[in-house]
């Protein structure tokens, strides 16, 4: 026998993630970078991305990359070959990462290096276009990459991801002179369910579209606060 | 997502520690437009919580349909993935959302054990 009682509690779902993410967040404000989460469904170019990006942007800003993957360290050590410090957090069967994993990835990443050296963190998160979207790590950014080859249809059979993002890259644009696929309805669909969000199109392959996406990265390491936070206990 | 449910509901019980709270129900409300299917929510909770503090309790999810608001009228809509999610009455791409990005736990129905009052007389019957 128990006595009934009942708590209201109005307490969001994701708490204890968003209270772990929160304190992410507070690490990278204090070591003043920049964290973006990189997502997508698998096969979409993250990867590809990153092997531009960090190559190009190497002699600009100091970087590093937490690589999150199921079961291999195949993207790690393709990134890890541009020469960037990589940390992959294998998730095992969870399919996207999650705030304590990103925390533990960081310490990882503190044993090799000191973050406040650091101006941007990537987190390549795992192929997924549906349960990253609810998972904050903590990142300043979320970035969300739809290939074209993956049809014009993705934007509205999976709003939330791309209601969430900041930013969609529009990627392996290259392939459209070969693709049925029209890249301004991709454009389209993408802004009728996130209306503020920047476009980008881009090709890893043949570089296409990528000064105007490192012009974006450029703005939003700008938009950081100067003074750099306290951690707290 | 179980997962992060049932780490909230720990930081929930430590608030009463060090009692026990035995909960009964716990009533979630969850949007349309996240990435829940309720179903398999209350599957993957009755098995989560075999064998835990939370065995036998119930999860109740009230589902909170997605409600935008057109930012050119003002007026709220159910947005329509049909329709591209646009205001029907503007054709305006879904700036503002009402409802329906709701993952919230509601509230929680417990209680704490209350010793049994022993009886005031043995029982005349011995063998009972």
């Amino acid at each position: 026998m128990h006595m009934p009682l009942e708590d209201t509690l109005g307490l969001n779902l994701l708490a204890a993630n968003q209270h772990r993410a929160d304190h992410n967040r507070e690490h990278f404000d204090a070591w003043n970078l920049l964290c973006l989460n990189v997502m997508s469904s698998p096969g979409a170019g993250k990867t590809s991305l990153l092997e531009r990006s960090l190559a190009a942007l190497a002699g600009r800003w100091a970087m590093a990359v937490l690589e999150g993957d199921m079961t291999t360290l195949l993207d790690a050590e393709r990134l890890e070959a541009v020469g960037i410090p990589v940390v992959p957090i294998t998730t095992g069967r969870a399919c996207h990462l999650d705030a304590a994993m990103v925390s533990g990835g960081l310490k990882l990443l503190q044993q090799r290096l000191d973050p406040s050296d650091l101006d941007l963190l990537w987190v390549e998160n795992v192929g997924n276009l549906v349960c990253p979207a609810e998972f904050a790590i903590g990142e300043h950014r979320k970035v969300a990459l739809l290939s074209v080859t993956e049809g014009d249809d993705k934007p509205l059979k999976y709003p939330v991801m791309f209601r969430e993002a900041d930013c969609v890259l529009i990627t392996k644009v290259d392939l459209l002179p070969h693709l049925p696929v029209d890249v301004e309805r991709i454009e389209a669909h993408i802004r009728q369910v996130n209306p503020r969000c920047a476009v980008f199109r881009l090709s890893a392959t043949s570089g296409e579209g990528f000064d105007a996406w490192h012009d974006w990265l450029a703005t939003q390491l700008n938009s950081l606060p100067t003074t750099p936070a306290l951690i707290p206990a | 997502m179980t997962r992060c449910l049932l780490l909230s509901m720990h930081e929930w019980k430590q608030q009463h520690a060090p009692r026990e709270p035995r909960v009964d129900r716990v009533h979630l409300e969850v949007g349309s437009f996240t990435c829940v299917e309720p179903d398999q929510l209350v599957v993957t909770w009755s098995d989560a919580v075999k064998g835990s503090w939370l065995d036998g309790s119930e999860l109740v999810i009230e589902s909170v349909p997605l409600v935008g608001r057109c930012v050119r009228c003002q007026a709220t809509y159910s947005p329509d993935p049909a329709d591209g999610f646009r205001s029907p009455c503007c054709q305006h791409p879904m700036e503002e959302i009402v409802s329906g990005r709701e993952l919230r736990i509601r509230s929680v129905a417990y209680g704490f054990e209350t010793a049994t009052t022993p009886p005031t007389a043995p029982c005349p019957t011995p063998a009972c």
